[in-house]
């Protein structure tokens, strides 16, 4: 397993740099010259040229892009001026706000949407499987920044039974309960989606299982039906769902952009629209960067988790 | 071998064009009406007498819905909802099927050329597209935004751009698979270029696909690019789509909700619409995935019979099979696959159950306990009597207590017959362990011994092996074991050596003949063998077209064969060293030979 382990770490590495290319590659689409934007009205083609030699924009690009990723590796992800502060600290304080939003919801949508859909393929066609495939088309077609509006509306402003915004409440609290009661919300929102994607795939790899010829052996063994649902066909149809966890992982983070800008949840996502409006860029390269490296790590995990449970993956 | 395909005459059944599937899909239709609605609507909004989106009106802001000449309300600068909602319809619709449009192209070269290509440029653009889908969607399309400033268009792009990698695997996958059949070939040698291949033979059998994938994903485009309209980064003053109607909006959430659930409905029906015409047009272009094709076996074959059978039957042998009738439910009428079925077999003896495959055997021997997958398996009559109790007026409970307990099965291919992922000795001791709560400790034991009993050698090692560990003789002793867990009466066993070499076919047969005589075992075997029967079976069933056409003792069927069909099988057995001799001693029996 530890061998395998490492193979799978060596493999994302190069993954790792190609995300780094492709968001190198981004910046350079901004339009116009850098030197020309920061200089403004002093622009003058010495100053152009001085400012270009000073960041290195008269290197090759491969040049500079190996004195980028060089810089990364040191932990300098350069600084955000509109915060003057590094970027690496802002968004390693934030992605911890938002590994909890989306930790939460993943949770949640691995459960929830793995119940749903095996309940909903042991039913097949039945009223619970009518229910169930109903309010996953919701979610799935649901807007997860509307969803909020409303969550907002009834449980916040209507009902006063949950906060409506932040991550700890002004005064007071600050404890785990405190957080959780912040949590609820903007957790479930974000994860109705992602439920919907995995009830619906749950659901086929249930049925596709039920029908091998294993489980005939399950049955004809005279195990109970509840043994053969759950301990045979779902062992064999969770090899396939932890990888649509994988992807999950990446849908809430992503999600969580929305997210956090209606909750006002204090994370990346919220950071990274801020920074979009203002044109921070390294404070946009950054977050991204640290966001898909942490995606990629989640679906390695994923991988062995699945390498796990099925030994003939390993080979 | 599980025959399904049974020679009954093909209930004959228009097939049905696209468009009416469709329609018969009722989610589907109501799905393509919504939509069209909708789009008709905003086609038509120039036409229509609506107020002027953009005009302001301050005294007049934030009228509730249902205000005079304002159906739905104004908002937070006094414009007309409903307009505005029409009009921004118009530019959601727009983006996203734009978006989706400039996804499809991009997405669908890359994967046609890396697909028909592949080497070296397959591996270059795939990377590239790998690469793309390391991102968390949403977040790289941000980047982009960032990079080119926002604005719907640089919006519209970075939509498109993250939604190729979708579209680049799906077409790639097909492509490999259509590049090497024999049409493409064809017109390779014919002398057509590698670009007229592409798009004149490639691409035709590709579109389905391309079409699926882009009705699946449109639905997500015009939630993504509403989503980064709302955050401020897509459409801009004074352009304003649904998600910038919401974004907008949302300020005034507490004092005018209705400005801020009104488009955000609007994109939800949108959304919905599409997603369920999409389905449906996935269901009707992809038959694998058509409804039925998937249907969920239940825990015991249904049973509908017209008349009940005595529940008891006195001083019956093990196992006695009456009049039983097995089919298949294709939608109304029940096909049936065997018929009037009827056998008996006593403790220690050997019954073969001898046909070709399609003659119903294995339904036969399935039907016993119920395990004929059903849907579409229905017994339609007949009465299965194990010590004299007919099973199938048994409770569900009841017969599934008598499975593997009273009555074991051995199936044919053990390596899709074992559970994949567990150990062989764990699935061995599940099934001890299902009649007899003795411990997992105890039940584990017993596991290896009846491992060591069918002669797998380090049993205890074995125990934790996968199935794809062992050898095909192995899972074979495997499967035997497991059957004689809770020391059955009877067992039954479909074609249990036809998936091994013939060495070892002779081993797993002479190891069943020594369990029954050992245990005083009623076994039936299944197979389409002469060669079988005649060493193992005392007496032989053969079937033909889902019915037995002549039953007897072994020698006696052998040496006077009253069927032809039996002649024939008997004749189909090959002798060692014969030679031509073989064909010419077989064609006589077969008519179809004979002219």
């Amino acid at each position: 397993m530890t061998a395998y382990i490492g193979k799978r770490l060596l493999a994302a590495i190069p993954v790792i740099l190609g995300l780094s290319i492709i968001v190198f590659l981004v910046m350079k689409l901004i339009p116009g010259d850098p030197a020309q934007a920061l200089l403004g009205s002093y622009a003058t083609p010495e100053n152009v040229e001085r400012i270009n030699r000073a960041l290195g924009l008269d290197r090759s690009w491969p040049e500079q892009y190996v004195i980028w990723i060089g810089n990364l590796l040191h932990g300098d992800f350069g600084r955000s001026y509109i915060l003057n502060r590094p970027v690496l600290d802002e968004v390693l304080e934030r992605f911890g706000a938002t590994l909890i939003l989306a930790g939460a919801s993943l949770v949640l949508c691995s459960v929830l949407g793995i119940l749903a859909g095996i309940a909903s393929a042991v039913r097949q066609f039945g009223w619970t499987d009518r229910i169930i495939t109903f309010f996953v088309l919701i979610g799935i077609s649901m807007p997860a920044f509307f969803l909020g509006l409303v969550f907002i509306l009834f449980f916040a402003v209507q009902w006063r039974l949950l906060p409506a915004s932040g991550m700890y409440a002004v005064y007071g609290g600050g404890d785990l309960l405190d957080l959780l009661r912040h949590l609820i919300l903007p957790a479930t929102t974000l994860a109705i989606v992602a439920t919907g994607v995995v009830a619906r795939l749950t659901r086929a790899a249930m049925l596709e299982v039920l029908r091998q010829d294993f489980i005939r052996t399950a049955r004809a063994k005279g195990l109970t039906e509840n043994k053969v649902i759950y301990r045979h066909a779902f062992r064999a149809a969770l090899v396939s769902i932890i990888p649509v966890l994988g992807i999950q992982a990446g849908f809430v983070l992503g999600g969580a952009v929305y997210i956090e800008t209606v909750f006002q949840w204090p994370g990346l996502g919220q950071m990274l629209v801020k920074a979009v409006s203002t044109r921070d860029l390294l404070l946009v390269q950054g977050g991204v960067l640290v966001a898909a490296t942490v995606y990629v790590l989640v679906n390695l995990l994923a991988d062995v988790a699945q390498a796990m449970l099925d030994p003939r993956l390993k080979a | 071998m599980t025959d399904l395909s049974v020679s009954a005459p093909p209930v004959s059944r228009k097939r049905r064009s696209g468009w009416d599937l469709l329609m018969a899909n009722r989610l589907a239709a109501a799905g393509l009406f919504i939509f069209g609605f909708i789009v008709v609507v905003a086609l038509l909004a120039p036409f229509l007498p609506l107020a002027n989106p953009d005009i302001t009106d301050q005294p007049n802001r934030l009228l509730p819905p249902f205000s005079d000449g304002h159906l739905l309300g104004t908002d937070h600068l006094g414009r007309d909802i409903l307009s505005r909602l029409i009009w921004g319809t118009r530019v959601s619709l727009l983006v996203g099927i734009s978006a989706t449009a400039i996804a499809a192209l991009f997405g669908s070269l890359i994967g046609l050329v890396a697909g028909y290509a592949r080497g070296a440029t397959d591996s270059v653009l795939m990377r590239f597209v790998d690469m793309l889908m390391a991102f968390p969607y949403i977040l790289l399309a941000i980047a982009i935004v960032a990079a080119l400033g926002p604005g719907l268009l640089n919006a519209l792009y970075a939509i498109a751009l993250v939604n190729i990698p979708f579209f680049a695997r799906n077409i790639r996958g097909v492509t490999v698979s259509i590049r090497n059949r024999e049409f493409v070939d064809a017109a390779r040698l014919s002398g057509k270029g590698h670009a007229a291949i592409l798009f004149t033979e490639v691409l035709p059998n590709v579109l389905p696909v391309i079409v699926i994938t882009m009705s699946t994903t449109v639905g997500w485009m015009i939630l993504e690019t509403a989503g980064l309209s709302f955050l401020g980064l897509g459409a801009q003053p004074p352009t304003s789509d649904l998600g910038s109607m919401l974004g907008q909006a949302r300020a005034q959430l507490f004092t005018a909700p209705h400005a801020s659930i009104i488009p955000g409905i609007m994109i939800f029906v949108l959304v919905m619409s599409i997603n369920l015409l999409g389905d449906g047009i996935r269901d009707v272009l992809d038959p694998r995935l058509r409804s039925g094709a998937l249907d969920r076996p239940m825990p015991v074959t249904r049973i509908d019979r017209k008349t009940r059978p005595a529940p008891a039957l006195s001083d019956a042998p093990a196992l006695v099979v009456e009049n039983l009738s097995t089919g298949f439910d294709t939608g109304g009428a029940v096909t049936p696959a065997v018929r009037d079925i009827g056998f008996r077999l006593a403790k220690g003896e050997c019954l073969g159950l001898i046909g070709e495959s399609g003659s119903g055997k294995s339904v036969t021997a399935l039907s016993i306990m119920g395990l004929v997958a059903s849907p579409p398996g229905v017994i339609t009559s007949g009465g299965v009597y194990v010590d004299g109790r007919d099973v199938l007026s048994m409770r569900e409970q009841e017969l599934i207590g008598l499975r593997g307990a009273r009555v074991a099965y051995v199936f044919q291919d053990p390596l899709t017959t074992l559970h994949p992922l567990l150990p062989v000795g764990r699935q061995i001791a599940e099934a001890i362990l299902a009649h007899e709560p003795v411990g997992k400790h105890a039940a584990h034991a017993r596991a290896v011994e009846l491992m060591e009993t069918v002669g797998i050698r380090d049993a205890a090692v074995r125990a934790g092996a996968f199935p794809h560990e062992l050898s095909g003789g192995q899972r074979q002793r495997i499967g035997i074991a497991m059957a004689l867990a809770n020391d059955p009466d009877i067992i039954i066993a479909d074609e249990p050596t036809t998936a091994l070499d013939v060495t070892v076919q002779a081993r797993i047969l002479e190891l069943l003949q020594d369990l029954r005589r050992e245990r005083g075992l009623a076994l039936l075997l299944v197979t389409h063998d002469f060669g079988v029967v005649a060493e193992v079976c005392d007496r032989v069933a053969v079937m033909k077209n889902g019915q037995i056409v002549e039953q007897g003792n072994t020698r006696d069927v052998l040496h006077a064969p009253q069927h032809d069909y039996t002649k024939r099988l008997i004749a189909c057995v090959p002798a060692l060293g014969e030679g031509h001799g073989f064909l010419d001693r077989v064609r006589p029996l077969f008519e179809e030979a004979r002219a």
